[in-house]
This record gives C-alpha cells, sequence and structure tokens, in this order.
C-alpha cells in the first residue's frame, strides 16, 4: 500500500478502495457505530437526532415546494393554491413541510430545555452549546422567511412588522430597512430575496449542524447525571443501543407528525394566511407563529421601541454566555433542588410569554408579559450566578455505572467493593 | 408454557440455521422498504404533470373557417398543430404514391379520418424543428407538402417523409370530430 492512504479495516474490496481514499465508512463507523456513549440517557437525548430527522424532512419537501412555488407577488398565493390542489401529492408536500416547520421547533425547544436541565452547556462544552444557538438563530431566520412565502395576510403584515424592528436601530435604521425591503414597502423584491434566502438557510444550517455534532464528538456527550463517564464500563457503543432507541424515538415523533398532517394541518396556523396579502387593509391582530410568540412577548413589553427591540434580541444573545454565567459547579439539575425549582419557574414563564405573545397587546396581558420578561431575564443574570455560590447541591454518585448499575452488582465485578469509594466529582 | 419456543418461525439458534433475530432482521428490512417507497413516491409523484397541466392536453379547433385548401396551426400541448383542408387533387396526388417508395410505409387513409382534413404535429422527426409549408408562401419542399429549413426534410402532402434525413412521418395525434366542423385533439 502506498504512502498516504489510509488504513481501511472494510472487507468488501469495492468500499476498502474508496474508504482507503476517502474514509467515510470507517469514519461512520466510529462516530455512529463504536462510539462510547453514556450509557444511562433517556429519552430527551433522542432530540437532537430528531432535529437532524426533522431538517432532512424540511430540506426535502422545501426542495420539491420550489419546483411549484412562484416568488412574484402577483403569482405567490396562487402558486401555493395549485400545489394543494393541481400538484400530485402537493397538499401532503405542503401539510408536510408547514407543520415541519413547527415540529422543527418543537423538538428544538425540548432538545434546548435538556441543556438546560442537564447542564450540558457547562464546561467544557461551552462551544457545543454556543454553536446550538448559533443553529437556533439561522431556524429563526429561514422560519421567518418561510412564512412570508405564501404571500397571505399574516405573511405581509409579519415582515412589515418584523423588517420595520431594524429601524429602530439609530444612524443605520431607515438604511438597513430600505435595503432588507429593496424598495420603500414590503413588496414584490422583497418577497424575491426572501425566498432566495430561505432556500439558502438550511444549507448554512446544515453545516453549522456539522460543526455542533463534531464539537460533540470531541467532547463526548453529557448525560443525566452530570458526571463525565470514566471509562469504558460507563458507556456503551453508539450501535446497536442508541440507533434502536432512536429509532422508537423516530417512530413516536413520526405519530405525532403524521396526527398534525393528516388530521389538523392548519391547527397551528393562522387562518388570516389564507386571505390572500393587502397592503390596505391590516389585520385587527398581527401575531407571528406560535414558536415566536414568546419573543414577541418581550418586544411588546417594553413601552421603548428601540428598548424593545433590544430586550427582545438579547433575550436569545444572552444565551451564549449562559455556561458563564451559571457558577455552579454541579451540571445537572437531578443534585441541585434549589435550581431545579428555579428552572421550573423559567419554563413556566417561558409558557406565559408564549400566551401573552398570542394575545393582544393590552391589559392584563401587558403586565403580565413585563413581570415573566423580568424573572425570564433574573434567572440568567441573578439566579443561576447567585445559586451557584450558596446552593449546597446533593452528592453526586462516583460513576455511571456505579450509579445505574447499583454498588451491589459492581461489588464482585471488576471493580472491588471498597477501591470504588472516590471524592465526590467536581465539574 | 413451553410451546412457546417452538411457536417461533425459524428454528432456535445454531451456527448454520436462521435464527429468530434474522427473521427479525428480514421482516424488519422489508417493512423500511416498504416505508421508504411510500415516502419517495409522493415525492417523485409531484414532478409528474399536475391537474392544470393536464387539463390544457386538449386543444378544440373549430374548422368551419379553414376554407378548401387553406391551413391553419394551433398549440396543443405546447407543439404545433398543422390542420390542413385539402383539395380533391391534394388527396389524389397523395394517394397515388406508391407505398414501397415511402421510407415510413403508410397509405394516406389511414393517416386521415375524413380524406380533406389533415390533421398533423408540425415537428419535424428528425430534430424537432418546425417545417414549413403552412403559408401560401412558404417553400413547400419538392412533394408540395412541408419543408423542413433545417436540414432539408421534404414532406408530401400527406406529411410522409419523401426525401432528406427525417426517418418517419409527421406524427398524427389522437383526435375526434365532435360535429362535421369541430375537432378536439388530444
Amino acid at each position: 500500500m502506498a504512502i498516504g492512504l489510509h488504513k481501511s479495516e472494510v472487507k468488501n474490496p469495492l468500499l476498502r478502495w474508496v474508504d482507503e481514499r476517502l474514509p467515510v465508512i470507517t469514519m461512520i463507523q466510529k462516530e455512529y457505530g463504536t462510539f462510547p456513549t453514556p450509557r444511562n440517557f433517556n429519552y430527551f437525548w433522542n432530540f437532537g437526532a430528531l432535529a437532524m430527522i426533522n431538517l432532512m424532512i424540511m430540506i426535502a419537501t422545501g426542495i420539491f415546494l420550489a419546483m411549484h412555488y412562484q416568488p412574484n407577488t402577483v403569482m405567490a398565493f396562487e402558486s401555493v393554491e395549485r400545489i394543494m390542489r393541481d400538484v400530485n401529492y402537493g397538499w401532503l408536500i405542503r401539510y408536510v413541510h408547514m407543520n415541519g416547520a413547527s415540529m422543527f421547533f418543537i423538538v428544538v425547544y425540548i432538545h434546548i430545555f435538556r441543556g438546560l436541565y442537564y447542564g450540558s452547556y457547562k464546561a467544557p462544552r461551552e462551544l457545543l452549546w454556543m454553536l446550538g444557538v448559533v443553529i437556533f438563530l439561522l431556524m429563526m431566520a429561514t422560519a421567518f422567511m418561510g412564512y412570508v412565502l405564501p404571500w397571505g395576510q399574516m405573511s405581509l403584515w409579519g415582515a412589515v412588522v418584523i423588517t420595520n424592528l431594524f429601524s429602530a436601530f439609530p444612524v443605520v435604521g431607515d438604511f438597513i430597512v430600505t435595503l432588507l425591503w429593496g424598495g420603500f414597502s414590503v413588496d414584490n423584491p422583497t418577497l424575491n430575496r426572501f425566498f432566495a434566502l430561505h432556500y439558502l438557510m438550511p444549507f448554512m444550517i446544515v453545516g453549522v449542524v456539522f460543526l455542533h455534532v463534531t464539537a460533540l464528538h470531541i467532547t463526548g456527550s453529557n448525560n443525566p447525571l452530570g458526571v463525565e463517564p470514566k471509562g469504558p464500563q460507563d458507556t456503551i457503543p453508539f450501535h446497536p443501543y442508541y440507533t434502536i432507541k432512536d429509532t422508537v424515538g423516530i417512530v413516536v415523533y413520526l405519530m405525532v407528525f403524521a396526527a398534525l398532517v393528516f388530521f389538523s394541518p392548519n391547527y397551528l396556523g393562522h387562518p388570516d394566511n389564507y386571505i390572500p396579502a393587502n397592503p390596505l387593509s391590516t389585520p385587527a391582530h398581527i401575531v407571528p407563529e406560535w414558536y415566536f410568540l414568546p419573543y414577541y412577548a418581550i418586544l411588546r413589553a417594553v413601552p421603548d421601541k428601540l428598548g424593545g427591540v433590544i430586550l427582545m434580541f438579547s433575550s436569545i444573545l444572552v444565551w451564549f454566555a449562559l455556561p458563564w454565567l451559571d457558577s455552579s459547579k454541579v451540571r445537572s439539575m437531578n443534585f441541585r433542588p434549589v435550581a431545579r425549582i428555579f428552572f421550573l419557574l423559567w419554563c413556566v414563564s417561558f409558557g406565559v410569554l408564549m400566551y401573552c405573545g398570542g394575545k393582544p397587546a393590552e391589559e392584563p396581558y401587558v403586565t403580565v408579559s413585563r413581570i415573566a420578561t423580568a424573572y425570564y431575564f433574573a434567572y440568567f443574570l441573578v439566579i443561576l450566578p447567585l445559586l451557584g455560590r450558596f446552593e449546597r447541591p446533593m452528592p453526586l454518585p462516583e460513576s455511571i455505572s456505579r450509579a445505574v448499575l447499583g454498588a451491589k452488582a459492581l461489588g464482585g465485578g471488576p471493580l472491588p467493593a471498597g477501591a470504588a469509594a472516590k471524592p465526590m466529582e467536581k465539574a | 408454557m413451553a410451546d412457546m419456543a417452538t411457536q417461533s418461525s425459524a428454528p432456535p439458534a445454531g451456527a448454520p440455521q436462521a435464527t429468530k433475530r434474522d427473521f427479525l432482521a428480514l421482516t424488519a428490512t422489508a417493512f423500511a422498504a416498504v416505508g421508504v417507497g411510500a415516502i419517495v413516491w409522493p415525492f417523485i409523484s409531484s414532478m409528474n404533470p399536475a391537474r392544470d397541466v393536464l387539463a390544457m392536453a386538449s386543444t378544440e379547433v373549430d374548422l368551419a373557417p379553414i376554407a378548401t385548401g387553406m391551413a391553419v396551426t394551433v398549440m396543443w400541448r405546447g407543439k404545433p398543430v398543422f390542420v390542413r383542408n385539402r383539395t380533391a387533387e391534394e388527396i389524389a396526388t397523395a394517394r397515388a404514391v406508391p407505398i414501397s417508395e415511402l421510407r415510413d410505409p403508410q397509405t394516406d387513409q389511414s393517416r386521415v379520418q375524413r380524406d380533406n382534413w389533415l390533421v398533423m404535429v408540425g415537428v419535424c422527426t428528425h430534430l424537432g424543428c418546425v417545417p414549413l409549408g403552412q403559408r401560401p408562401t412558404d417553400v413547400r419542399g419538392d412533394y408540395s407538402g412541408w419543408f423542413c429549413p433545417c436540414h432539408g426534410s421534404h414532406y408530401d402532402g400527406s406529411g410522409r417523409i419523401r426525401k432528406g434525413p427525417a426517418p418517419t412521418n409527421l406524427a398524427v395525434p389522437q383526435y375526434t370530430f365532435l360535429t362535421p366542423t369541430q375537432i378536439r385533439i388530444g
């Protein structure tokens, strides 16, 4: 064998030839076959894989929709109705794409909440977490632009509201808005460029997901105990254990997805978006899609225009700082009984913000939004930093295997009974 | 209870024998293949002509304004269709041609439903240009029919290839006489 070729273990001669020159098969076997994974994952750890599947579904359905969609204000709405009525299975592809966006945010929110509860953002996974926030921001941009494309009333007016936000910035605000619009209002140039960017951004997401998974494979996964694997007794190979567990997860996910698509495909949408866009008629209540409602509530909670915009963006940007804001040495909130309560309250505040975001900007929703916003930020900026210093966490197990298999089961095993007593682990 | 072991559809584990695990793997793979097919088919089907395209697949032509010796060109499925009201001489000339002389042997009678109405897809069977010959001022070629200027194919008064590189006669589409003065093509 010449210098430089990879030493492949693949048996099949043709595949071996390929693998020697581009070791994809070896890579898949290493990263998704034998990869040592903590043995104590619960089902919250399925959601990263589900997000990846969801991304593939969105790209596939999106490409086939793009074969029929017309990104011109005169034809856009009709082209979507043509897809629904005339294109073979167009109704299915459209409903899967539309509800797939909602499923994507459901899956990603649960994925993020897992990270928040189990301290997956803590060292050494800070960069992994930040890449995840980047993916989330790209998802939001993609979803926002995608919603504009059918050119219904909510498409147009949602675009008007969100693009107008940028005028809040001093000096450059109006320049930015005109640049976004490509004209003097949200009109055909805006729609055209949103279509181009909406097609592009999922592929940017794929790139950042690749970085996200690579970073994960360097540090290894976190686990529900927040205690790092100490050796092979704490891990199991990804295949077949987590491939099969992920398959179960995928089936449940597809059942939920199918229930939405086939039984209530318009439940999560807004009926006003079935009215063709009319620049002369503003809908009574402009609301974004459900997954943007918490940030919408934060935006409207602040009486000042620029203040609202800054606070809304900050509500996500603060996530970048989380690894340094949370000073606790303990990762998993399973062992942080006080933090757990505050986190639960944070989830409640997120839900309250989502609810208020869908209501008109009147009392009592404004006051409630303000309280929920205050708690939302206080959790990150005040509570977590203080808790790290003053909370007394529960004692951590010595290792995953000890916690999962029990000290008694391990008593006669590879580790001698007494020698396994180790000091409490510090992150 | 002991019967349960014998209820599996394959004999129990033994190195050369099929195991229950093999059975499960086979059935799971089979179902996965069906699942993949069920997912892939709607995507492929969506690329087939949509219902509005199929609805445009028929064109009706009113023959009343076409006088004897005149021809019109209509669009059908994105292609030109020549509709010619032939004179008695044109019909006689076309019918006098010996079939053995033709590259693509077809009688004139087999190419028309009513003798004077010639309906053909106006696309040269060589490489797809639109032959000349619909207008009285057009070059009509050596056989007084149609002439394709791209590579010099000559068609006769029945649209049959006589000279030049085209392999077959001008195609006759499926059409029906709704009334003596109206046809539906396709």
